[in-house]
């Protein structure tokens, strides 16, 4: 039954899909398969029976969600459960990895994003990327904010572009600590700034969902409560899926909650619902410790 | 288990002497080989500069020349065409015969007049053509240069010690010690040297026209050899896929980089001078046949440049959306360029130094006039030692030397340039 429904959705046109009415409530889903619920309605981001290759390692197997508009989605699990490989293939990142390959149907907004006519440039535009180690330009904190505007032409004029850097930074919280030295290089801030400043970075170009993949991994326990405050308060204008080894940060952050495990997607469930009454044997081990 | 800690640590104890002794070796090993390069590098400049320094000077004879207008054979001084052919020779003999005037017999005068260099009546000339109404008829002391032969046994003499005396005669070396005696002979700055083109009197003899041909072939290596080579790198690294042909490329080009430079100039010789039929002897074939030697070298190290790059930087680009193109002229380029200058200075310092291509396209001639364009016939650097190293003349020894110590300070200026590029271009990230 689900598979029927899974099939009609990947032929259904960008409209219909929109118009899809809600999946949650369908019958109990079969042994293997994903529980809780994995859709929405009107979702943001619609996956449908993704796999991903490296070569011929199979590192993703039939992965269907749905990411909300202006929702936070964490995903988690184990390492090498290949959160990080499905939140790359969200926005292509992975095309730029030898060998990746990815089937099924990913979908923003209706539009299949694996399409050989689609531009990856515009899809990144609209589905920004945060990375693990904060990766600024070997450029001043000015430079590296509006590169992105400058880039997809989004300005005109120098003052216009200075507005967009500023509420940027604004926006990542950044603006006061920086205001007074935006030539000075990027790389010189601290971790937790260099990570804010990377922030920043991804919405001066105003994408629709932000993909943040372990965007606190390295960063220490104060840099790291600016980053949730931050994503908290993105949330109100942006879709964001984190990907996270902290199950507390899950917590705090996020409203939905995915857990990943040995490239299946076991469970999607509200964040609560995750963290109090997991519906699957292999996520409650996992939240409760016994491995990871 | 059962044998205590004590025992653990008394073995560990004895092994360290023995691990100390070999770190000690291993150190002194490597002190050693540094110790033998130094040293023959030591002795490598000390016989360079030992034999070369004396070609920076050289030995002036004074006259008085008196710009006699029947010796001159000027009758119009406002014609230029008469100042061009005047007998300047003539005055300069006449001033030799004025000193020794007791040399009379032709043998005697000829070998008298050999002392002063062919090349001493242009120099003249020149002066004389600043000034000619003023000069003429009058008395004036001039420099002039002395012939090599002079020059030689004047800079082997040391007092009392045997000198090298070369063709000079016995009368001929009385009438040197004679102007030494009345301090009319110097040894001065040798301008010919920097200022003047190849010739087969040694006193004549300069670099210019070495230095020019070489920043000649030099420019156009340059010029084709970094844009091609970094294009070449960004596509193999870039975008070129990994497959059999790819590998069978870089496996070729790595070759190249081995391959003897002799074969690229056969190669030059056949293609461009055989078949396209361009003329022999110039920059711009010598920079071509250069190109393709240095090229594999700009490749490989523009490639290891490129790849040093780190994978975070082109993810950030990639993540907000830079085109690859946009990633690549942003963020690679600009932070891959200072490896890809220094491969490019680096495979320059090469070019620079090669002689064996050059002298198959015809770049071994001897040409006197210096060239001023990449199609001029030329010679270059390495070339200009190599020819002056076969010549006969004594005087040629130290100008090779000399002409070796210039080449060692382009290259070291060059890869002194590289370095600091680097440093200068590197960023952090």
């Amino acid at each position: 039954m689900m598979e029927a429904t899974v099939e009609s959705t990947i032929e259904q046109s960008a409209d219909s899909l929109v118009s899809r009415p809600a999946t949650g409530e369908r019958a109990p889903v079969a042994e293997g398969e994903t529980v809780g619920s994995p859709f929405v309605d009107s979702p943001k981001m619609a996956m449908r029976n993704v796999d991903v290759f490296y070569n011929d390692k199979q590192a993703i197997f039939d992965v269907s969600m749905d990411i909300g508009s202006n929702e936070v989605v964490s995903m988690i699990g184990p390492s090498g459960c290949g959160k990080s490989t499905f939140l790359r293939a969200l926005n292509r990142m992975n095309d730029t990895i030898e060998g990746a390959r990815v089937e099924g149907s990913l979908r923003l907004e209706g539009q299949d994003i694996y399409d050989p006519k689609l531009d990856v440039v515009p899809l990144r535009a609209r589905v920004g990327m945060v990375f693990q180690k904060p990766n600024p330009f070997p450029k001043s904190i000015y430079d590296n904010v509006a590169y992105g505007p400058r880039i997809h032409g989004l300005v005109d004029r120098r003052a216009d572009l200075d507005d967009v850097v500023e509420d940027s930074l604004q926006r990542a919280g950044l603006w006061n600590e920086v205001k007074d030295r935006l030539n000075q290089p990027g790389t010189g801030l601290s971790g937790g700034q260099q990570q804010r400043l990377c922030i920043a970075r991804t919405i001066a170009v105003s994408p629709e969902v932000i993909l943040m993949d372990e965007p606190c991994s390295a960063l220490d326990p104060i840099a790291t409560a600016k980053i949730e405050e931050l994503i908290a308060e993105l949330s109100e204008n942006f879709t964001i899926a984190i990907v996270t080894h902290s199950m507390q940060q899950a917590a705090r952050v996020s409203s939905r909650t995915a857990y990943f495990h040995l490239g299946k997607l076991i469970e999607v469930n509200d964040t609560e619902r995750v963290f109090t009454n997991p519906e699957h044997e292999l996520t409650e081990a996992y939240i409760t410790g016994r491995f990871g | 288990m059962n044998k205590s800690a004590e025992k653990t640590i008394d073995l560990v104890n004895r092994n360290l002497a023995k691990r100390y002794r070999a770190e000690k070796r291993f150190r002194f090993y490597g002190l050693l080989s540094i110790s033998f390069g130094l040293l023959c590098l030591l002795f490598l400049f000390t016989d360079i500069i030992g034999k070369g320094h004396s070609a920076f000077l050289q030995t002036y004879v004074a006259l008085d020349i008196h710009f006699d207008e029947e010796v001159l054979g000027i009758d119009n001084i406002d014609d230029p065409a008469q100042l061009m052919v005047a007998n300047y020779d003539g005055v300069i003999r006449k001033a030799l015969r004025d000193q020794f005037s007791e040399v009379s017999s032709r043998r005697d005068k000829r070998a008298l007049y050999a002392l002063i260099s062919n090349g001493a009546g242009f120099d003249l000339q020149r002066e004389f053509s600043l000034n000619p109404r003023e000069l003429l008829g009058q008395t004036r002391t001039f420099w002039l240069v002395a012939d090599d032969d002079v020059d030689t046994y004047l800079k082997s003499y040391r007092g009392s010690g045997e000198a090298f005396t070369g063709r000079l005669s016995e009368q001929q070396r009385g009438w040197v010690q004679t102007w030494v005696a009345e301090e009319r002979i110097e040894k001065r700055f040798n301008r010919i040297f920097f200022t003047s083109g190849d010739s087969r009197e040694p006193e004549l003899a300069g670099i210019r026209g070495a230095i020019m041909g070489s920043l000649f072939t030099l420019a156009v290596t340059l010029v084709l050899s970094f844009p091609i080579g970094v294009a070449a790198a960004i596509y193999l690294e870039e975008y070129a896929p990994k497959n059999k042909w790819t590998d069978l490329i870089e496996v070729n080009i790595n070759n190249l980089a081995a391959v003897p430079s002799i074969i690229f100039g056969l190669l030059g010789l056949a293609i461009f001078i055989n078949f396209f039929e361009m003329p022999r002897s110039i920059p711009l074939v010598g920079g071509i046949v250069l190109t393709l030697m240095t090229l594999p070298t700009v490749i490989i190290s523009s490639r290891a440049a490129i790849k040093s790059v780190p994978p975070s930087i082109r993810e950030a680009a990639l993540g907000i959306g830079a085109s690859k193109m946009q990633m690549i002229l942003h963020h690679v380029l600009p932070l891959a360029m200072p490896g890809m200058l220094t491969g490019a200075i680096i495979g320059m310092a090469q070019a620079l130094g090669e002689t064996a291509p050059l002298l198959m396209i015809g770049m071994v001639a001897f040409i006197v006039d210096i060239p001023g364009a990449v199609n001029d016939p030329a010679t270059v650097l390495p070339v200009q030692i190599f020819l002056w190293s076969d010549s006969p003349e004594r005087a040629f020894v130290e100008r090779t030397s000399a002409a070796i110590m210039v080449l060692l300070a382009f290259l070291i200026i060059m890869n002194t340039l590289a370095v600091w590029l680097r440093k200068r271009l590197e960023r952090r990230w």
